[in-house]
């Protein structure tokens, strides 16, 4: 057992673990409709690649990545695609986006599963199977997994000496990594031996809060049973361990220096749900179609369901039967989850727990009273940052100062709120710091980019009047040059006006040559059906103009 | 004397020289206050300033021919930002000059009769299209600047303002009540 070490600060908010552990994992039944999201991973959202109307098979691509931070989008089950377009989805906006409405037939009937022989396959083809099966990080960044075993431009992947599995779950109420840990630690312990061998790396730490003695016991012999070294670590329960950055200094000592990933040291980390999809993926050859979620809070029923992507919320609380005094929905755990906008959301692969809400369980707050500058937020934050000099000028929106007191190193944890005397909601105020500093950043690029094409196209016109004044000056040579041959005798009226005529003639040539060229070029060599497309579009035309022909005409009459 | 009138004036040709070197050598090409001002401004190129373009506004400013508040598009946060680099008050936008929400062109197509007028007065060259085929823009780089919409002899292109989605959201500032509601 090697040492643990220590971050700075953290909390300790109850943990409300055992609520939800008591029953084993439940299988929902098949809901009446799923609704997928194309956009269920960090970065660009996956282009549809069915149309509704279309059968789908459990397992199909629908949605193929799109850009390098991407990923893919599977059918959950087979059924008939019934619509694709915007729907409410799980974010704190409650604002729509793109989604494919699923109609199962009931059937479950799956695509061709091929599973991988990992060992035997380039390293790149295995990073692109996994892009390819939507496999993402399930800790809540949800971030593409194939990148994060991928060289990045300026980073490390070569020396990767330890990989973290991830399964510390520090947050309050969520317990779905604590029973997938307990039920199937076998996969977890496999898709961990798989990521390890894709990075290369040599010792695999699992890191667990000693609040999980059951996982604890689980995963040592499942790690026994696959005759493998790794070592499980029984990390002291303290928020927010779980955190990537806070658990790589628990279990190796080392700090993710400011502005670099964790690869830079040395180390590289995954969730062990993560690890579960990524044994799923390659074993069984299934693509990421269902997740563990913990529903908890005011519910009768608390407990841990596997569930497809896309099932409505709505489905999924009525299996918990919230009681009546319920107010609402967090998404995610209390300590960095935001309320659920509506349950007419589908579940998405970032959702690991959804709480009721009571006011007994969450009372409302006190009211948020001026900063004393007590310096307890300091104390409390596990990055090392000073929330409340953060506080400040995120409330100043003095954007540069934040970023010079490291904003983009909070990981918005919250741990800073919790321990706020004044009840400030500080969170709040870094999270607006950054989404507008992103959005100038956006906004800069486009500036940018908006003066490079303003400043190319002013020097292309400049070359086209150029190369244009230059042609005419040739002409003019050339013309000067034919003409003296003509002349030896002195000019007649007569000839003048041939001269005249000749040159209205040479005019008139080079005009018809000119719309000559210009005749669109991308109307020859069409295929039938384009054609049929043109007549109707002249047709359409023709209509149009003999309406408004009519329409000026009837008037007069 | 002579001796000291000399020696001032060797000092005097040798620094001279020095002088003259560097101001060729180390020359500065335009106007670098220029350049931070059009680092600036929005580069929509719209010309509501009065100026042909983003640049020539810069330009101005920095030879004190134009006032900071004549850039819509830049908000009040772009007359902040010159008013601090040019250490000056900032100033109202006058009546005439209002910011409006940022918006990208939208070309009609079954309008639309291909005659390249719009292509031509687009300063960033986002109107894909060619004479006699339908024009379309090409949203990612239109800027919003409104300058196409004059030149259309069919009134096909319209101002769609940007819509809030998912992928540009933003978390708005906190507002809390002071007091808590009874």
């Amino acid at each position: 057992m090697s040492a643990l070490f220590k971050f700075h600060g953290g909390v300790h908010p109850p943990t409300h673990k055992t609520e939800s552990t008591a029953t084993p994992i439940t299988r929902l039944p098949l809901p009446a409709r799923l609704v997928v999201p194309f956009r269920q991973h960090a970065g660009d959202a996956a282009i549809p690649i069915v149309k509704p109307g279309d059968h789908v098979l459990k397992g199909q691509l629908i949605g193929e990545p799109q850009g390098f931070v991407s990923s893919a989008v599977h059918a959950p089950t087979s059924g008939v695609i019934e619509f694709i377009g915007p729907h409410p989805v799980a974010h704190p906006s409650g604002l729509p986006d793109i989604c494919a409405v699923l109609i199962p037939d009931g059937k479950e009937s799956w695509i061709e599963k091929v599973s991988v022989d990992y060992r035997n396959t380039p390293i790149a083809g295995l990073r692109e199977h996994l892009r390819m099966a939507g496999i993402v990080g399930l800790g809540g960044a949800v971030f593409p997994s194939d990148i994060k075993l991928r060289p990045l431009r300026g980073h490390s992947i070569q020396n990767i000496e330890v990989l973290i599995l991830n399964g510390a779950e520090c947050e309050p109420y969520i317990t779905c990594d604590d029973m997938l840990m307990r039920e199937r630690a076998a996969e977890v312990v496999r898709g961990g031996e798989i990521l390890r061998f894709m990075l290369g790396a040599g010792k695999v730490l699992i890191g667990i809060e000693d609040n999980k003695p059951e996982a604890i016991a689980a995963m040592r012999a499942a790690v026994q049973a696959e005759g493998l070294p790794f070592e499980v670590a029984e990390i002291p329960t303290l928020y927010p361990s779980g955190s990537a950055k806070q658990l790589i200094r628990v279990l190796t000592g080392r700090e993710v220096p400011s502005g670099e990933l964790p690869t830079d040291i040395g180390v590289q980390s995954f969730n062990v749900a993560t690890a579960y999809s990524v044994a799923r993926c390659f074993e069984q050859g299934e693509p990421m179609l269902s997740r563990i979620v913990t529903v908890t809070g005011n519910v009768t029923q608390p407990r841990n369901y596997e569930v497809l992507l896309g099932t409505p919320i709505a489905d999924l609380l009525a299996h918990s039967e919230p009681k009546t005094d319920t107010r609402g929905y967090l998404m995610g755990g209390p300590m960095m989850g935001t309320p659920l906008p509506s349950t007419d959301v589908p579940l998405v692969k970032a959702s690991n727990c959804f709480i009721a809400m009571s006011d007994a369980l969450f009372p409302a707050p006190p009211a948020t009273l001026p900063c004393i500058r007590c310096g307890r937020c300091a104390d409390a934050c596990p990055a090392d940052l000073q929330p409340m000099d953060l506080y400040w000028f995120a409330r100043a929106k003095d954007f540069g100062k934040t970023q010079s007191y490291h904003l983009f190193d909070c990981i918005e944890c919250g741990a800073c709120a919790y321990v706020c005397p004044s009840h400030i909601p500080l969170v709040q105020y870094y999270r607006f710091a950054k989404s507008e500093i992103r959005a100038r950043e956006q906004d800069k690029l486009s500036a940018d980019r908006a003066r490079e094409r303003h400043e190319y196209r002013e020097f292309r016109m400049e070359r086209e009047k150029r190369e244009k004044e230059e042609k005419l000056r040739a002409k003019e040579r050339a013309a000067q040059a034919t003409k003296p041959a003509a002349t030896g005798e002195v000019p007649t009226a007569s000839d003048a006006a041939a001269e005249a005529q000749r040159k209205i003639q040479d005019a008139l040539a080079q005009a018809k040559a000119q719309a000559a060229e210009a005749q669109p070029r991308n109307t020859e060599n069409l295929t039938p059906e384009q054609l049929a497309e043109i007549a109707e579009i002249e047709a359409r035309r023709a209509r149009i103009r003999e309406l408004a022909k009519s329409d000026v005409e009837a008037p007069k009459e | 004397m002579l001796a000291a009138l000399l020696a001032m004036s060797a000092i005097a040709i040798v620094l001279g020289a020095v002088l003259g070197y560097s101001a060729i050598k180390f020359r500065v090409d335009g106007n670098p206050l220029a350049d931070k001002i059009d680092a600036v401004l929005p580069q929509t190129q719209c010309g509501q300033c009065g100026y042909p373009g983003c640049r020539p506004y810069a330009d101005a400013i920095a030879n004190g021919e134009a006032d900071i508040n004549l850039c819509p598009p830049g908000g009040e946060e772009g007359i902040q930002k010159l008013a601090e680099l040019l250490g000056v008050e900032p100033k109202p936008f006058g009546s005439d000059a209002q910011p409006k929400p940022k918006s990208v062109a939208f070309i009609d197509e079954n309008t639309c009769i291909g005659c390249t007028l719009c292509i031509q007065a687009c300063p960033v060259d986002a109107i894909s299209g060619a004479a006699k085929q339908m024009h379309t823009i090409i949203a990612a780089e239109c800027t919003g600047c409104e300058l196409c919409l004059p030149p259309c002899p069919v009134d096909c292109i319209s101002m769609l303002p940007l819509e809030e989605n998912v992928a540009n959201w933003k978390w708005k500032y906190p507002v809390y009540a002071l007091r808590p509601s009874k």
